[in-house]
């Protein structure tokens, strides 16, 4: 089918929505896995129909699925995630040390070119890949063995890898972005890394411009312009002309700097979104109003979107995995809100309508564009 | 046979309608009954047991003739009375909220 598909993970299962190209009419499928926690559903941009869902709770722990069929029907693959060698330990929330251990999967990020291989960030901060549809996972263990683990630590959600970038021109460059150690990069397929912080200041960690420690939020990127990389971090949005060697702030006339998502526009490399959420502790808009800002100058100058949100008594957050753009042109928006929202844009963030209001919190928002 | 309840979670995960039966030879023990369990149905590896360590997750009990097994000896015999199919074993998922 031609259109747009958005895989919604929530707290209490999947959905997928669709529409056709015109981005007018939802249809709502769903909940697929009822009662368990979708932290993300991705699909592989070489076979669209290849979706890959994370499941899991605190009672029964990991389960992947994946559906052949786009989403019609599922089953389950492999749900090891076996950590290569000593685990090692991280820093807890009170700075002592315990030992790695496997939460649960945050994040999908399948190869650009092959359905069977799909890289997986996960809880305690690791990645794994798989090459055989995830029959079998493998950690990629030279991130982890970076050596800085006494460093990293949670945050509130987590130790978690949540951001896997691919460059398309260079596959050898990965970029991933873990909360609390920041972002690290390789340039040998993800046999080895390196920090990739500099710059970045935050005032939680004793050396505000350590190496690693950071709690970076999401990184995004154009894949037209693979070394402008943009962060939202803990507070703080930032940008990188550099593939993040160097990072410098963007944050310019935001009402707050604090957030979760970033996302940037699929035809204007230099246009970027996010969604201010007011902090520390609070976590909603500031002022009850749902805002999402565009910034159409790579950052510093944002304007706020707000046609069609809620402009007052709004106090849910959007979490960092919960903002997609599509292919389209003019290029659309999506956000999920922890109020089970889902308010899409199809003119670029000028106007919003909400196309599912009342599901479970929402955890990831992913956009298949589909031929 | 021996009879096996699950939770609903995991009998949706599982596409089981009802309950389970499983054949397992004596001396039937926690360990024979949640292998046997897992090898016929593979999606529930992992589920109530850790993958590596085998212990049983946190947050899942084992209950057998009114008595909770959870902290049993995995090689230790389970009730006759499971062994022989008149009584079920139960796997419950803890009450936690959510």
């Amino acid at each position: 089918m031609s259109g747009i598909r958005v895989l919604v993970g929530t707290r209490k299962g999947g959905f997928i929505l669709s529409a056709d190209a015109k981005r007018k009419s939802w249809k709502i499928d769903g909940p697929h896995f009822a009662g368990w926690e979708i932290y993300h559903m991705a699909g592989s941009p070489a076979d669209p129909d290849r979706l890959y869902a994370s499941q899991s709770s605190s009672w029964f722990g990991q389960v992947i699925q994946r559906s052949d069929d786009g989403g019609a029907t599922w089953d389950t693959v492999g749900n090891e995630f076996k950590y290569e060698g000593d685990p090692g330990q991280h820093q807890w929330y009170d700075g002592s040390l315990r030992p790695w251990e496997f939460k649960r999967v945050w994040h999908f990020e399948p190869s650009l070119d092959d359905p069977d291989t799909v890289y997986a960030g996960v809880e305690d901060a690791a990645l794994f890949r798989t090459t055989d549809g995830g029959k079998t996972w493998k950690e990629l263990a030279g991130l982890r063995g970076h050596g800085s683990g006494p460093q990293w630590m949670p945050g509130a959600g987590g130790m978690c890898l949540h951001t896997i970038l691919l460059d398309p021109a260079r596959p050898e460059r990965m970029t991933i972005a873990i909360s609390a150690a920041g972002v690290f990069r390789s340039e040998d397929h993800g046999e080895t890394w390196q920090p990739s912080n500099k710059g970045l200041v935050s005032a939680q960690i004793p050396n505000p411009t350590a190496e690693v420690g950071h709690c970076v939020h999401r990184i995004a990127v154009h894949p037209d312009r693979p070394d402008t990389l943009f962060m939202q971090k803990h507070w703080d949005v930032m940008r990188s002309d550099d593939a993040g060697a160097n990072w410098h702030e963007v944050s310019g006339n935001l009402p707050s700097d604090f957030g979760f998502p970033i996302a940037v526009h699929a035809h204007e490399p230099e246009t970027i979104y996010v969604v201010p959420i007011k902090s520390d502790s609070e976590h909603f808009p500031p002022d009850g109003k749902l805002r999402v800002y565009r910034s159409r100058s790579g950052g510093n100058e944002w304007q706020a979107l707000t046609r069609g949100l809620p402009q007052e008594n709004c106090y849910v957050n959007v979490l960092r995995d919960a903002m997609a753009v599509d292919q389209r042109d003019p290029c659309g928006i999506y956000i999920g809100t922890t109020g089970g929202q889902i308010y899409a844009s199809a003119d670029e963030g000028d106007s919003w309508q909400t196309i599912a209001g009342h599901l479970p919190a929402v955890l990831s928002v992913e956009v298949q564009t589909l031929p | 046979m021996i009879r096996v309840v699950l939770p609903a979670a995991l009998r949706r995960l599982a596409k089981i309608d009802g309950n389970v039966e499983l054949d397992v030879s004596a001396p039937v023990t926690q360990r024979k009954l949640l292998d046997a369990l897992e090898q016929q149905y593979p999606m529930l590896r992992g589920t109530t047991r850790d993958l590596q360590t085998k212990k049983r997750r946190a947050y899942v009990r084992f209950y057998a003739c009114s008595e909770d097994l959870s902290d049993e000896s995995p090689d230790a015999k389970l009730p006759q009375a499971v062994a022989n199919g008149t009584e079920p074993y139960l796997i419950i998922g803890a009450i936690a909220g959510g």
